[in-house]
């Protein structure tokens, strides 16, 4: 299903430490316009550094990684081809408390794309509605459940009409009724075309969506594979094991 | 709060019937009563001229001092912290004399009683407002940042529309703390001859020789002002806060 061409995201030999820590150990990654990769492995295997280290939320420490060819580090460049190209979903969805469902969704694209107020709230509002719950607008994200917030942070991520967008867990927080409803409007946007990299252990919606499969274990990249051939016959013991455990139930 | 100001009153009252209490120099039905407490009342617009100016100008110097003091690089960390340990040290009396006497030496320009108070009284809070703001904005969820990040605000947009609004709803009652202590502060500017609330008691008192009455007057002035400071940073929490329940 991927489109094949020039990878989107080239991640070479990148190595992240925390103090003494190594979080990422070498690990490189090509993602291509259209693919949606799917990142998955023990907790405090580098997964979520990794794709932090995309839009530079983490500072990798050695290695180089390529954004839709201009290569990240410390410079107007590099922060626009994130601000261009890249969005992201939190875990804790991280929406803005004081500032309604609206409010949240119309910030970036008024500050940071110097978009006209009108435009920018119905450029919301389409985007209100392809998450299904363009009646929540006026309301704070404390009166939403959670599966509403993330569909709002997941709003919010498209209204800046990104190219690729990271999502890091974004299930992992919501209770077991409500993350079919964030689920659905991920797999509808994959059907979009849209470039996915995500960090989840929903492998229903792994086997769904993803064109690639990635494991992780102790800051490396275990195994690179498409999903048919991830799920029957992984190469690595390590992803194996993992895969018994959390497909046991 | 007003029943324990009325009670006050009544109390008062009551005493001016012993025969310590002069209270005629304060009687509102007598000529002279009248214009003493006109005299009185008439420093009010210098006190509260004052520290309102002297309040917004150490919350913008305070916030200035503050953010340096958040920053990943040790070396601004250094300077917001030599800025609080310093102005924190000087004592508010102090400061005024030396902005009031010294000041016009240092620079060779004159400064009038005004401002003299204002920059002593500006200065001498901001050290404190710094550490407020600091606190504040240290509260709030790294979370808050990486997603100002994720759309794209770049530093100023974050601070201003994502953690400044954040974090003045919760240091609010910390401001109004610093608010009531300006409004108190700016007695000691009487010193230099600002003709303030305390100033004008102080006046008064030298002519009338009744110091118990005016000076209990000028206790009501102060309590009677900062009740409703009080009131009005409490209705202004209340405001802030009807939006988001969280």
């Amino acid at each position: 299903m991927a489109e094949n061409g020039e990878p989107v995201i080239t991640i070479d030999n990148v190595s992240k430490f925390f103090g003494s820590f190594q979080a990422l150990k070498d690990t490189s990654l090509k993602v291509t316009a259209g693919e949606r990769v799917v990142i998955c492995g023990p907790s405090g295997s580098g997964k979520s550094t990794l794709i932090r280290c995309i839009n530079r939320l983490e500072k990798h420490d050695a290695g180089e990684i390529v954004l839709n060819g201009v290569v990240l580090g410390e410079n107007k460049e590099s922060i626009d081809a994130i601000r261009t190209n890249v969005g992201m979903v939190f875990q804790q969805f991280n929406l803005f408390p004081h500032l309604t469902v609206l409010e949240n969704l119309t910030l970036g694209p008024t500050r940071a794309r110097k978009m006209s107020a009108d435009a920018a709230k119905q450029l919301a509002m389409q985007f209100l509605e392809r998450v299904r719950i363009p009646d929540q607008a006026g309301k704070y994200p404390a009166q939403l459940s959670g599966g509403q917030q993330q569909r709002v942070a997941i709003a919010r991520t498209l209204c800046m009409e990104p190219k690729i967008i990271l999502f890091d867990e974004p299930t992992s927080a919501l209770d077991p009724e409500m993350i079919n409803e964030v689920l659905d409007v991920m797999v509808e946007l994959a059907g979009t075309g849209m470039t996915m990299l995500c960090v989840t252990h929903e492998m229903g919606f792994a086997r769904k969506v993803a064109d690639t499969m990635v494991f992780m274990d102790h800051g490396e990249i275990v195994e690179i594979s498409p999903p048919d051939k991830f799920f029957k016959e992984p190469e690595s013991q390590r992803c194996r094991d993992f895969l018994d455990q959390i497909l046991q139930h | 709060m007003v029943r324990v100001l009325v009670l006050v009153l009544a109390g008062l009252t009551l005493s001016g019937c012993s025969a310590n209490w002069g209270w005629y120099v304060v009687d509102p039905t007598s000529d002279t009563g009248w214009s003493n407490l006109k005299f009185l009342l008439s420093g009010m617009y210098y006190t509260i001229l004052l520290s309102v100016t002297a309040i917004l100008i150490s919350i913008a110097v305070g916030l200035l001092v503050a953010l340096p003091g958040l920053s990943e690089k040790p070396l601004l960390r250094r300077l917001n912290q030599i800025y609080v340990e310093l102005v924190r040290a000087v004592p508010i009396l102090v400061l005024i004399l030396w902005v009031y006497y010294g000041l016009p030496q240092v620079t060779g320009l004159g400064i009038g009683v005004f401002w003299a108070g204002v920059i002593a009284l500006a200065l001498s809070d901001s050290a404190f407002q710094a550490e407020i703001f600091r606190a504040g904005i240290q509260s709030i969820n790294r979370g808050q940042y990486e997603a100002a990040h994720s759309i794209s605000l770049n530093y100023v947009d974050t601070m201003r529309y994502v953690i400044l609004p954040q974090a003045i709803r919760r240091i609010l009652p910390a401001l109004g703390n610093q608010l009531v202590y300006m409004l108190k502060m700016s007695s000691l500017v009487s010193v230099i001859g600002m003709s303030e609330l305390t100033r004008k008691a102080n006046e008064l008192v030298v002519s009338e020789y009744r110091p118990l009455e005016i000076y209990t007057i000028l206790v009501l002035e102060y309590l009677v002002l900062i009740l409703i400071v009080s009131a009005g940073v409490r209705w202004l929490e209340r405001r802030l806060n009807s939006g988001d329940q969280r």
